[in-house]
């Protein structure tokens, strides 16, 4: 049994989570089994097969148009699959729920492009994220407790933005603008996280403290990282998962991958 | 807190301390002084402020839907005529026997259509208090179906536009029909009394006034505490990035239907009081025109800032008592000339003359689709 997805971290970002149903008894969390999709004829991604281990940190690379985002969709229900089945521990089927109900049941996602609310401060961009009742009349009654509120100043501290927690997200660097989005990945206190390049834009500072964080949050959350910086999938990745047009390529280390000749093949000689 | 929220909550602090004072001046004005006086107010201005009143509350509905949810509604004043059309509806049951044809069942326009009994639809109008409720139920539930349809099959944008003018078009011209039982194109008319009252009178149209005060002033405040609870927040986060606001658990079409509910409520609530202070309600209020000119009153007075909407619907509105008596064929190119040069020259309107926009970031277009 994993518990240790839900046994309180050393940053003291989690509170206990409080609902366990993700039945990850037989180890992996999220089951990918033979997913296709196609768009008009183009095969996005093609009969993949993917599982992600409970608390573990797996890195997905591969050229452009491998199907990295195309796999994020699936798995928060932006697309459904032609066929396939997508299991979120033993017993959640991701394809019966929508987007909300997928956030909630607890994957949440980081976007390529840095996707935060430009006219809403830092602060209330981590409130609105914030794990709580999110139905309307709770929402209009919501007062934040004094629990809410250090939370929300635990994950400021760890994004680095407690100074600009005032500020209008909109006026954030770049860079600043991803850890926001981390941030709000933190406040919904998932059990996977789907981080898409989340290093674009960062100086080289920001890369390596972003390297630090992933690194610590791993073992809490089970994270997916999609990202073409070989450098820093280097510095984070235990396990690398290579796709080419749509499939699994290959799995293994960072060296192990980067040996492979079918992996050079694809990025070399295309 | 920065100089710039100050000054928007001075503005806004200003709105409600006017209204406030317009709300209690009138009446008292009215009471004390006999009607001879020059600080009486005469019945015609009273009526007219009462109207604009109600304009700007109507203002003020369309800024919470458009303003903060982004949903450009080209249809605000179906729920407008439909609040009026309740209100009328009891006024008309009030008239009793006093009708041209003398017919105590029956309202004179069935009398002329040969109707021998009053349609189920009427039944129960001849209360105030459900004649009340039905002013809230009626726009509120054609505003919950409709959303319900638009938002769950995730029509945005210039679609959702265009459709919510059809739907105020198709309403006119459904009222416009005789075999609808609502009067025709004549609508409802010749009112006598409300409350026992009779409708012409000093004192009822002063007491009309003060409560379409009461009811504008309320309804700033509650929209107010809406849009800084965090549902208000929500809403602004979906206009600007729908799609993220979903991936962090939130029902988005359950939230944009609140917003949209709670405007039709209001805009009903605008009608049912102008229909008394203008006597009349006819299917022209339906007219996409009419919805037209409610997003300009919005966006001249600034969009996103809730007060903004009653001082663009007030000034418009002078604008247009001003404008088509002086010069009545050139008052549409006025209206559409402001339209433009507001929208060109000065996208946060009036309001936003005096501040930065915190709510509105630049990149936010009319129709409130995010790039």
């Amino acid at each position: 049994m994993m518990i240790s997805a839900v046994s309180t971290p050393e940053g003291g970002v989690s509170l206990p989570l409080d609902n366990d149903e993700v039945d990850t008894r037989h180890g992996p969390i999220l089951y990918m089994e033979d997913v296709s999709v196609s768009f008009d004829g183009f095969r996005a991604l093609n009969h993949l097969s993917l599982y992600i281990d409970d608390g573990e940190l797996r890195c997905l690379i591969g050229p452009n148009g491998a199907g990295k985002t195309t796999l994020m969709d699936v798995i928060t229900g932006k697309t459904k699959p032609n066929s396939g089945s997508v299991f979120f521990g033993q017993t959640i089927d991701l394809l019966q729920l929508d987007e909300p109900a997928i956030a909630q049941a607890g994957i949440c996602r980081k976007f390529q492009k840095p996707s935060i609310f430009d006219a809403l401060t830092v602060f209330e961009n981590l409130e609105l994220a914030l794990k709580t009742d999110k139905r309307t009349w709770p929402t209009l009654f919501h007062r934040l407790t004094g629990e809410q509120r250090d939370r929300i100043q635990d994950v400021l501290q760890l994004i680095a933005l407690s100074g600009q927690q005032r500020q209008l997200a909109g006026a954030l660097s770049h860079g600043q603008k991803q850890w926001l989005e981390i941030g709000m990945l933190l406040m919904q206190n998932p059990k996977v996280m789907l981080v898409d390049e989340p290093i674009a834009g960062m100086t080289h500072q920001e890369v390596e403290r972003t390297a630090e964080l992933l690194l610590t949050l791993q073992g809490q959350h089970s994270i997916v990282v999609v990202e073409h910086d070989m450098e820093f999938v280097r510095s984070i990745a235990r396990k690398v998962t290579v796709l080419h047009e749509g499939s699994v390529l290959t799995e293994g280390t960072m060296d192990e991958v980067q040996n492979d000749p079918r992996v050079i093949q694809v990025y070399l000689g295309g | 807190m920065n100089l710039q929220n100050l000054i928007q909550d001075k503005t806004y602090a200003i709105t409600l301390a006017v209204l406030v004072v317009i709300t209690f001046l009138i009446p008292i004005c009215n009471w004390i002084f006999p009607e001879n006086s020059p600080l009486h107010f005469s019945a015609y201005s009273v009526s007219l402020i009462g109207k604009y009143m109600c304009f700007a509350l109507l203002g003020l509905s369309l800024d919470m839907v458009w303003g903060y949810a982004g949903i450009l509604m080209l249809g605000q004043g179906a729920f407008f005529a439909l609040g009026g059309y309740a209100m009328g509806m009891y006024l008309m049951r009030q008239i009793g026997s006093r009708g041209m044809y003398g017919n105590a069942e029956l309202p004179d326009f069935m009398v002329f259509l040969n109707w021998t009994e009053l349609p189920w639809y009427w039944y129960g109008f001849d209360n105030f208090g459900f004649a009340m409720l039905m002013v809230f139920l009626a726009p509120g539930l054609l505003a919950f179906v409709f959303g319900w349809l638009a938002f769950r099959s995730r029509v945005t944008g210039v679609y959702l536009s265009i459709i919510t003018q059809a739907l105020t078009y198709a309403l006119s011209l459904a009222f416009f029909r005789n075999e609808m039982g609502f009067g025709g194109n004549n609508g409802l008319t010749d009112f006598k009394d409300i409350l026992g009252f009779s409708i012409q009178s000093d004192g009822v149209r002063t007491a009309l006034l003060f409560c379409t005060g009461l009811s504008l002033a309320g309804a700033l405040l509650l929209c107010r505490w809406i849009v800084n609870s965090k549902l208000g927040r929500v809403v602004t986060a979906i206009r600007d990035q729908e799609s993220r606001v979903r991936f962090l658990g939130y029902r988005v079409e359950l939230f944009k239907l609140w917003v949209f509910v709670f405007a039709a409520m209001l805009a009903g609530l605008a009608g049912a009081l102008y229909v008394p202070q203008v006597g009349i309600i006819n299917p022209s209020e339906f007219s996409p025109l009419n919805s037209l000119e409610i997003v300009i009153w919005v966006a001249v007075g600034g969009r996103c800032t809730l007060h903004g909407a009653i001082i663009g619907a007030v000034l418009v509105n002078y604008a247009k008592t001003v404008l088509t008596g002086l010069m009545p064929d050139a008052w549409l190119f006025c209206l559409g000339g402001a339209f433009i040069l507001v929208t060109l020259l000065m996208p946060g309107g009036i309001v936003g003359l005096l501040r930065r926009p915190r709510k509105l970031p630049p990149a936010v277009n009319i129709i409130g689709e995010s790039a």
